[in-house]
């Protein structure tokens, strides 16, 4: 068994958008894999499923042997305390502290507070974000602020981290320091990690699976792959 | 002790929100107020008037005269049919004769006295007096009672009562519309404050789903936000209730009006209606934020 399983998967919204066709993916652990296509290609829709934000309109999604398409809303939170979530804007609270954010994850399973210092401490380790413990976010700059988020959605020490497109609002430069850091998550904790990005020179760079979604439909799948002119975004 | 610091949090961050959206939880409270204020006065007149009602049917009476040229044996047929009618019981049935209404009447006055010394003949019919067992039957026992052979007349009360009963239906309708409505809006402001807090609260509550917060834990800070507004809101209803009521039972001395209708003693009945005040309340608080979780939290 895999991972990850999507077997069959359709995604058609309310609307009548079909943002996913039959799409057949799998994943094992401790993988790293982009998603790559356009703008509107489906790479969101399809992340959304995986953390069940969506349910598949047809077929299955399966994440470490649970078939997530067929889970209850009321029992959605279990799922989201085994994986983390990175996204484009970092949905940080501005009123909280770098550590009050990522303890917010802990908070929210009931851990005690005994319990959820010494792994914020560790999380921010990890991201290279000790010392600005006691900032608040509008203190930080983009990059830290996105260091936070992925502290954050490890600091259970999950077995799969989802990031949709989390360099898009940041400079090369700082890209570069943040695909490091989700590198060395992959490496270290063996996080199972899927990207989602449009960031052509970090899928060239990285020599990663890549994974290509054009109008919802998958049509690549290149292990050490890259960007190519055909695939161009 | 997890679910006593979540409860904490809840309740401090409700009171917080009640805070930061205070105009329209001063709005959602005053309407809630004024409901309940108006459902303890409804409950309370309610109370009392049912009260009253009850002690006025009792003397509601159907009076059957007789015709003049009967004998005692007819009076006694007369009496088995009344009483084999399935509304009237044995016991309720009473014979006056005209001779002892001529007397009482003669007792009670001089100037009757006199009058009726004038009169050769006792114009006073013998007649019964008949109590029913269901009061809402009246009319037709009536009728039936009229039926009989040597029935001259048979007539209940003056109408007073049932009157009474009548117009305090109608009003008593009115106000159940006018309550419901109210309740209504009540619900409706309090949604909407909720609404404000969820939406003033949407980042925070979309990062809770993320990290994995039951929605249960997710809601409860606006059930509770919705409780504290219903309660705040049934204080000064149920105060008022209490010492309201309090305050008109001495006043009137305990009666409505003359010394045969009273009013309902105070203790115990205040402090029901003021807990059904304080729990409708609650329930109306809830109810509203219930509805805005159900509409704007998307969970
Ligand atoms: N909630 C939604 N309702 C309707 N259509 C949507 C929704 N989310 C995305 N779409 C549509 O689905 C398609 C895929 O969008 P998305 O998955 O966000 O693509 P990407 O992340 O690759 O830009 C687009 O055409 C988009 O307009
Ligand atoms: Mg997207």
């Amino acid at each position: 068994m895999k991972f990850i399983e999507i077997k069959n998967c359709y995604k058609v919204y309310p609307n009548g958008v079909t943002a996913i066709a039959d799409l057949n993916l799998s994943i094992n652990k401790g993988d790293f894999v982009f998603v790559i296509g356009h703008s509107g290609s489906g790479k969101s829709s399809l992340i959304k499923m995986l953390y069940r934000e969506e349910k598949p309109t047809k077929g299955e999604v399966i994440v470490g042997g649970v078939n997530i398409s067929k889970l209850k809303n009321r029992n959605v939170y279990k799922l989201r305390r085994k994986l983390g979530i990175v996204f484009q804007d970092f949905k940080l609270l501005p009123k909280l502290t770098v550590y009050e954010n990522v303890a917010f994850a802990l908070e929210a399973m009931g851990l005690k507070n005994n319990e959820i210092k010494p792994k914020v401490i560790k999380a921010l380790e990890r991201v290279g974000l000790k010392e600005k413990i006691r900032s608040f976010p509008n203190q930080l700059s983009g990059g830290e602020q996105q260091r936070v988020c992925i502290a954050r959605a490890i600091v259970n020490e999950p077995k799969l981290l989802i990031c949709d497109e989390p360099t898009g609002n940041l400079d090369p430069e700082t890209s570069k320091e943040i695909m490091k850091v989700i590198e060395t998550i992959n490496k270290e904790m063996e996080t199972t990690i899927i990207m989602a990005t449009h960031d052509r020179e970090i899928v060239n760079r990285m020599k990663k699976r890549v994974v290509v979604i054009e109008n919802g439909v998958l049509v690549g799948d290149h292990l050490k792959g890259s960007y190519k002119a055909n695939e161009s975004v | 002790m997890k679910v006593f610091r979540i409860l904490k949090r809840n309740i401090r961050d409700a009171f917080k929100s009640v805070f930061r959206n205070f105009s329209l939880s001063i709005a959602s409270i005053t309407c809630s107020t004024i409901t309940l204020i108006l459902v303890a006065i409804a409950i309370l007149v309610s109370a009392n008037v049912n009260n009253a009602t009850s002690e006025l049917k009792k003397d509601l009476t159907i009076e059957v005269f007789l015709e003049t040229d009967i004998d005692s044996s007819d009076v006694d047929t007369i009496r088995d049919k009344i009483i084999g009618l399935n509304n009237i019981k044995e016991e309720n049935v009473t014979y006056i004769s005209g001779e002892e209404w001529k007397n009482e009447l003669q007792n009670e006055s001089d100037d009757l006295e006199a009058i009726l010394d004038t009169l050769e003949t006792n114009p006073l019919r013998d007649s019964f007096e008949v109590t029913v067992e269901d009061v809402t039957q009246l009319a037709s026992t009536t009728k039936q009672i009229n039926e009989i052979e040597g029935v001259f007349e048979a007539k209940y009360g003056e109408g007073k009562a049932e009157r009474f009963i009548a117009m305090f239906d109608i009003i008593e309708k009115v106000t159940i519309i006018i309550v419901g409505s109210l309740v209504l809006v009540t619900i409706f402001l309090i949604s909407n404050t909720i609404k404000l807090t969820i939406f003033s609260r949407r980042n925070e509550i979309e990062i809770m789903r993320l990290v994995g917060t039951p929605n249960l834990v997710i809601r409860l800070p606006f059930l509770f936000e919705g409780f504290i507004l219903g309660i705040i809101g049934s204080l000064i209803p149920a105060l008022l209730t209490i010492y309201g009521y309090i305050l008109v039972y001495d006043k009137m001395d305990g009666y409505i009006y003359s010394n045969i209708i009273s009013l309902i003693k105070p203790v115990n009945l205040v402090f029901y209606v003021a807990l059904s005040v304080m729990a409708l309340g609650a329930v109306v608080g809830m109810f509203g934020s219930y509805r805005a979780a159900r509409k704007y939290l998307k969970i």
